[in-house]
C-alpha cells in the first residue's frame, strides 16, 4: 500500500507508528544511497556500516520528533551519509593530504565558496525575482518546477504525484523554462551574480 | 600534467546494502522507545 507514497507520507505514517513506512522508505532508498556510499568508500563492508549508521541517525531523528525538513527525505539522508562519510576518513585518517611548497601553491586546489555580503544581497534577490516569476506561470508549470528545483525530486517521482505520465512532466518543465526566460526578458531582469 | 581522472574503474557500480542490514534497521526501530518526561528525553532499546 506505501509502494505508491511519497517520502513525506511514509515518513509523516512512520513518526505516527507504522513501522511499514521506514521498510519502504529504506528499501526504496538502499540502491541510491549504497552506492552513493560505495562511490566515496570504495569498500563493501564499510558501505553497509555508514548505510547503517545513516538509518540509524534516521530513526533517532524521527522517532525524537526533531526532524522537520518536510518534503526532502531522501537530500537529508543524503547530507547525513555525507557527514558520515567524512567523519570515517577523518577516523582512518584517508583524506588526501596536500602540502604546499614552491611548486604547488595550497590555493590552487582550495576554494572560497562562502559568499560575501554584497554576492549574499545578491543571490537572495535573484532567489526572490525568481519566486514572483514563477507565480506568473501556468499552475501546472509551477508545480513542477517547485517540485524539481526545490523539492528535489526525480521526474519519476514528479509523474507519480501528478499523475501524468514521465513525457508529460518533462514538456511541463520545458514549457516553465521557456516561459520563465520570456518573462526574464520581457521585465529585463538580470539574473547573475 | 596533473592526474585528473580517477584511478578507481568501478567508481560508479551499484551496490545495496544487505537484507541483514536491513533487517537490523527495522529491528532497531522497533526496539527504539522514546519517553519524555519533566523536560527530559529518555531513550531505550527494548529487546
Amino acid at each position: 500500500m506505501y509502494l505508491q507514497a511519497d517520502d513525506s507520507t511514509l515518513v509523516k505514517a512512520y513518526i505516527q507508528g507504522d513501522e511499514r513506512a521506514l521498510e519502504t522508505l529504506i528499501n526504496r532508498h538502499n540502491q541510491r544511497l549504497s552506492s552513493f556510499i560505495y562511490s566515496k568508500v570504495f569498500d563493501r563492508e564499510i558501505t553497509e556500516d555508514i548505510f547503517q549508521d545513516t538509518f540509524i541517525k534516521v530513526i533517532r531523528t524521527l522517532k525524537l520528533g526533531k526532524y522537520n525538513e518536510e518534503g526532502k527525505f531522501y537530500p537529508w539522508v543524503m547530507r547525513i551519509a555525507h557527514n558520515l562519510v567524512v567523519d570515517h576518513f577523518r577516523k582512518s585518517n584517508r583524506m588526501p593530504r596536500y602540502e604546499s611548497g614552491p611548486e604547488f601553491d595550497i590555493f590552487t586546489i582550495m576554494q572560497e565558496n562562502s559568499l560575501n555580503a554584497e554576492k549574499q544581497l545578491i543571490k537572495d534577490q535573484i532567489e526572490s525575482d525568481i519566486r514572483d516569476l514563477m507565480t506568473q506561470l501556468p499552475e501546472d508549470q509551477q508545480l513542477v518546477l517547485r517540485m524539481r528545483m526545490y523539492q528535489d525530486m526525480s521526474f519519476k517521482e514528479i509523474a507519480e504525484n501528478t499523475g501524468v505520465s514521465i513525457n508529460t512532466a518533462l514538456g511541463r518543465m520545458r514549457y516553465a523554462l521557456i516561459n520563465l526566460r520570456k518573462l526574464i526578458e520581457q521585465h529585463q531582469i538580470v539574473l547573475t551574480n | 600534467m596533473e592526474q585528473i581522472y580517477s584511478s578507481t574503474p568501478d567508481s560508479c557500480k551499484l551496490v545495496s546494502a544487505s537484507e541483514e542490514s536491513v533487517r537490523f534497521l527495522l529491528d532497531y526501530s522497533k526496539s527504539l522507545s522514546i519517553v519524555s518526561s519533566r523536560g527530559m528525553t529518555f531513550e531505550s532499546n527494548l529487546n
